[in-house]
């Protein structure tokens, strides 16, 4: 092997992006994970299929339409799930179908599948200009931002609601909060994985890295680390092999949640 | 001083009447102890208290004011709920869960401090979730009493308590009450600890059936006899 592929300016785009997405995909996940909202993520990205499509149809640049359509179905939907108490995972399984079937009959309508669609599916992330790239850092920097300044709310309601709520935090405002940061999130990373793979990036992480027993910040800083490994080293790993990146970086990130098991299970990560 | 004002208070469930015009008051410095059996309306009494149940008819007031209007008093209160529910491999040492509670982000030190006094310190590292019932009661006390609150109002849950754990419970909460000077509203099933803990009593059974001072009520035993009686009847019908 040589390491002539990190010459490469859009490899340079390609781990910069993925890295950002990593980290933004670990720590909005690692919140989702501990409101047992592990597959909002999932439905995010299905209804941004919808949106995808719609993009497609309308001549508009895809990613933006899935932007407003994912936003804006997730925020309705959380709306829903709160006025009509209807349970977290049957408000996904909703808004899971329901994105994928706007999805499917807009390609119907402008004429089937295209290669578009499949990039959108699967991820794309050796194609991503400057442009995506610049898009993906601002993001990640404005969500991270977002996320150090209210990082005591967020974490409180995401222990708590009834206690974050006699403490004086407003519980509801944080809760929407992390749904349109979720939005965002999700929309942004369908270059690295695709839609199909998203929940991945959300969920594998955050749960291997809970398995080391440590605090929360030492959890997510954990959880970083083997999310960038698995993305770094599954983009390289598939350019030099010529196989799809999103499944490599899933795979690895499934092979350390693995490993975390193994040693656990071998007492080597005991408890106290 | 009155710092706490309820009047009239009703809460009525789609099914049950748990709170009908229960009216009494809170003076600086009071340890009330409020007991009541299962099913009596302490945890809706709280509830409403802290802004959780809005479904109420009636008047609560903090400081003066009431909650309608301002939820600031919200600042001086510390609350220890009765079922500290969490996700139980939350990801969270004990030392976490006490700085949720840190209004001032700052202030570090006060909690090695409280946890120092909570004789919870040599646990700070452990994960939430792999504490016993007595110990996880201590944290979120600790958690409550982190921002030097004026009242601190905790709701005692029923069991999983070893009675070692009680009693240090119970010297925490007197000395809170008499070195720090913390107004204390506390639900208890525990008659004789209430007897020699709280200074004030309330005996909730969705009315309030008395209010005053807990040597007037443990020194008649009438009241006492008929307290007995009528939480020995309602826990008969619920089992
Ligand atoms: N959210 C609710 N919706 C409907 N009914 C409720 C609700 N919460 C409590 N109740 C009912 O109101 C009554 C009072 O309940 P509450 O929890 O206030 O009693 P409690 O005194 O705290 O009991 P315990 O000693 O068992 O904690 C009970 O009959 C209960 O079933
Ligand atoms: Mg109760």
């Amino acid at each position: 092997m040589s390491l002539e592929i990190l010459t490469y300016s859009f490899m340079h785009r390609a781990l910069i992006s993925g890295i950002a997405i990593a980290i933004l995909c670990s720590i909005i996940g690692l919140f989702l994970v501990l409101r047992r909202y592990s597959l909002f993520g999932d439905a995010i990205a299905h209804s941004s299929f919808g949106g995808i499509a719609l993009g497609l149809l309308a001549g508009v640049y895809p990613l933006w339409t899935a932007y407003g359509i994912s936003i804006a179905s997730a925020l309705i939907i959380t709306k829903i799930k709160d006025r009509y108490n209807i349970s977290g995972d049957a408000s996904i399984a909703v808004l899971l179908s329901s994105g994928i079937a706007v999805g499917l009959v807009i390609i119907g309508l402008s004429g089937g599948f295209t290669i578009d669609i499949f990039s959108f599916l699967f991820g794309s992330i050796l194609l991503v200009s400057v442009n995506d790239t610049i898009l993906i850092l601002s993001l990640t920097g404005g969500i991270l931002i977002v996320i150090l300044l209210l990082y005591r709310q967020i974490l409180y309601s995401t222990f708590n609601e009834e206690q974050a709520k006699v403490s004086g935090i407003p519980v509801e405002k944080i809760n929407y909060l992390i749904v349109f940061m979720a939005g965002l999130t999700v929309v942004t990373s369908i270059q690295l994985v695709g839609v199909l793979l998203i929940s991945s990036l959300f969920v594998i992480p955050n749960v291997t890295a809970i398995m080391y027993g440590k605090g929360f910040k030492q959890t997510a800083i954990i959880s970083i680390s083997f999310s960038i490994f698995s993305v770094v080293i599954g983009i390289l790993i598939s350019y030099i092999f010529d196989i799809t990146p999103a499944g490599t970086i899933v795979l690895l990130s499934i092979g350390l949640f693995a490993g975390t098991m193994g040693i656990k299970s071998t007492g080597l990560l005991s408890k106290h | 001083m009155l710092i706490v004002e309820i009047k009239n208070l009703t809460v009525q469930y789609p099914d049950v009447k748990a709170l009908d015009d229960v009216s009494f008051g809170v003076n600086q410095g009071d340890f009330l102890g409020i007991i009541g059996p299962n099913g009596a309306g302490k945890s809706t009494l709280f509830d409403s208290m802290l802004g959780l149940n809005t479904k109420y008819e009636g008047t609560i007031k903090f400081f003066g004011e009431d909650i309608r209007k301002s939820k600031n008093y919200l600042k001086e209160i510390g609350y220890v709920p009765q079922k500290p529910i969490f996700e139980k491999n939350f990801p969270a040492t004990v030392s976490d869960v006490v700085r949720m509670g840190l209004r001032n982000e700052s202030d570090e030190k006060k909690i090695d401090e409280i946890l120092q006094q909570l004789w919870i310190h040599e646990l700070r590292k452990r994960r939430i979730g792999e504490l016993s019932g007595g110990q996880l009661q201590r944290v979120f006390i600790a958690k409550a009493l982190v921002n030097n609150p004026k009242i601190l109002i905790l709701d005692e849950p029923v069991t999983g308590i070893d009675q070692q754990s009680i009693e240090l419970f119970y010297s925490i909460l007197r000395e809170l009450n008499s070195k720090q000077k913390i107004t204390i509203i506390w639900s208890s099933h525990d008659l004789d600890a209430v007897n020699q803990l709280a200074n004030h009593v309330a005996c909730l059974n969705r009315t309030l059936f008395f209010h005053g001072e807990s040597e007037k009520f443990f020194s008649n035993d009438e009241l006492v006899k008929q307290y007995s009686e009528a939480s020995m009847q309602e826990h008969m019908h619920h089992h």
